[in-house]
């Protein structure tokens, strides 16, 4: 398998994942999108030193990754290249903003470093929202879900056709990346002086085979919608899903759990 | 019936690669449409489907194929592409079949029977859930094929079916194409399954008609087919 080649396995064992059947994946998009949105928002949201309130806000991956059955591992190796460039964003709070907020047993920690942390763990429930979003639910279902919540069909259309259009630019990569090395075998990559026209031979060749596959949609009816299918979707589940989510997030962000757990003991 | 009235087609200004083509397909006829490599058969499936488009020369039932007939005429021809990689853009096989029922308003229960018919009637039901990047080529031909006729096309354009096909495949498609009521047009360099298949043959050369006639005669006649790059079908050539 040649690097390409990986992508795309890589592309459509996604696609699998949302195959698979459990009860967050038979809910409706629309309410997974929702729910996924609404956490996005309320964990940015949070103060940049509310360290262990973003930390309570796991609770939704957790439960999650428990009731569709996806693999957290899976989750973290996907992550592998985003984490450092979160990490990035944050890593010069430590030196810019050196108050000591707090003292755990005689060492000070800094503002900077509390908030570099949160920083970092905000990132990374987001990106763990989304990938649970994009894994139990379909591509198809979620476009369906953005015209749903109107938003404009060639927006959604562009959207969707990008998500196809990205496999077939990986598939020609790794069909060109294997043809070039069969007649250039003991190269490592591509040469320097090849670069031009394999880029330009790939452009094309996608474009061809986009307008084909374009041309195979419009031949079996495709007017821009995709068909809205009755699904076999839960709807009191999701609604149900979607309120009770709401409810906890709220709850998450505006009481202060651990001081109410904490305070139920002190009594 | 489809009807091609002095059809000239050009990809770039001054080199035409069809010329002057006229011809009728009466309702059930089945046709081949034989030539070279590069002689223009491809190009003229595609303006007949309006992929590629063209002023007033192509008509199917009397309609001119053109910008707002375009869903009319799809409706009513069904078109296997040359390469099958092209042709298929949903995730599953099933999917992939159920995708223009649904676009004209088939319910998901009847797009799934429908689907399982076509696929029983290719004798390839082990094909439904299968994810089209991991069937075969020759699989993959056989799921666009029952896509196209899951539609229930009066008309069907096949560009090349039977290649890649295995022998078994490639005989159930020639079966299939023999038992079906509807007009077909048919492209290819397997001149036995013309034989096999076609009461016509249109023999293209250079943007040309050449000859257009009965198959029988067409196919036998070996001088007009090699002063045209082709040879006698296998099955004839023997005697
Ligand atoms: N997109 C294009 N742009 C310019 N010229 C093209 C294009 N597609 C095809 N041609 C030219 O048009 C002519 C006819 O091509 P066409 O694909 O119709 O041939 P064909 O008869 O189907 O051949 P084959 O048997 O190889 O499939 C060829 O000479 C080809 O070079
Ligand atoms: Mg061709």
């Amino acid at each position: 398998m040649n690097r390409a080649e990986k992508a795309l396995h890589a592309l459509k064992q996604m696609d699998e994942l949302t195959e698979m059947d459990s009860p967050v994946h038979r809910l409706s998009a629309l309410s997974k999108l929702l729910v996924t949105l609404l956490f996005i928002l309320i964990t940015v949201s949070f103060h940049k030193y509310d360290l262990t309130g973003v930390f309570m806000m796991a609770l939704y991956p957790y439960v999650l990754f428990q009731l569709s059955g996806i693999s957290f591992r899976l989750c973290i190796y996907r992550m592998r290249y985003a984490i450092p460039l979160v990490a990035m964003i944050g890593i010069f709070n430590p030196f810019f903003d050196r108050d000591p907020l707090l003292q755990i047993a005689g060492i000070s920690i800094s503002g900077g470093m509390i908030s570099f942390l949160t920083l970092l763990l905000k990132g990374m429930l987001c990106l763990c929202a989304s990938f649970l979003l994009v894994s139990t639910a379909k591509i198809d279902d979620l476009c369906a879900a953005l015209r749903r919540m109107h938003v404009p069909s060639l927006l959604v259309t562009v959207f969707m056709l990008t998500y196809r259009y990205i496999s077939v630019l990986t598939e020609e990569v790794a069909l060109m990346t294997d043809a070039y090395h069969l007649r250039a075998p003991g190269q490592k990559g591509i040469a320097f002086h090849a670069w031009g026209s394999f880029l330009g031979q790939l452009l094309l060749r996608t474009m061809d085979r986009a307008q084909e596959l374009y041309a195979a949609m419009l031949l079996r009816g495709y007017n821009g919608e995709f068909p809205d299918l009755q699904k076999n979707e839960n709807r009191t589940a999701s609604w149900i899903w979607l309120i009770t989510w709401a409810v906890i997030f709220l709850a998450l962000r505006w009481l202060n759990i651990p001081d109410l757990i904490g305070r139920m003991f002190m009594r | 019936m489809i009807e091609i009235r002095n059809l000239t087609y050009e990809y770039e200004p001054g080199k035409p690669v069809l010329k002057n083509i006229s011809f009728t397909v009466e309702d059930g006829e089945r046709v081949g449409l034989i030539g070279a490599n590069g002689a223009g058969k491809s190009t003229l499936m595609k303006l007949m489907l309006g992929l590629l488009e063209s002023t007033d020369a192509v008509f199917a039932d009397g309609v001119p194929v053109k910008k707002d007939t375009l869903p009319e005429i799809r409706r009513k021809l069904g078109f296997v592409l040359q390469n099958s990689d092209h042709q298929m853009f949903m995730p599953t096989v099933a999917q992939d079949i159920a995708f223009g029922l649904l676009n004209y308003g088939m319910g998901q229960t009847e797009a799934d029977r429908k689907t399982d018919e076509v696929l029983n009637q290719l004798h390839v039901s082990y094909l439904k859930d299968k994810y089209n990047h991991r069937i075969s080529g020759g699989e993959k031909r056989m799921a666009a094929i029952a896509a196209v006729l899951a539609m229930e096309p009066s008309a069907l354009l096949m560009d090349e079916p039977t290649s890649a096909l295995d022998p078994e495949n490639r005989r159930r498609i020639i079966q299939l194409i023999c038992s079906l009521p509807q007009t077909c047009i048919i492209t290819s360099h397997d001149l036995d399954m013309i034989l096999d298949t076609c009461s016509r043959v249109i023999l293209l050369d250079q943007g040309g008609i050449i000859k257009d006639g009965p198959a029988e005669t067409i196919l036998r006649d070996r001088e007009l087919l090699e002063a045209h790059h082709m040879e006698l079908p296998l099955s004839l050539s023997r005697r």
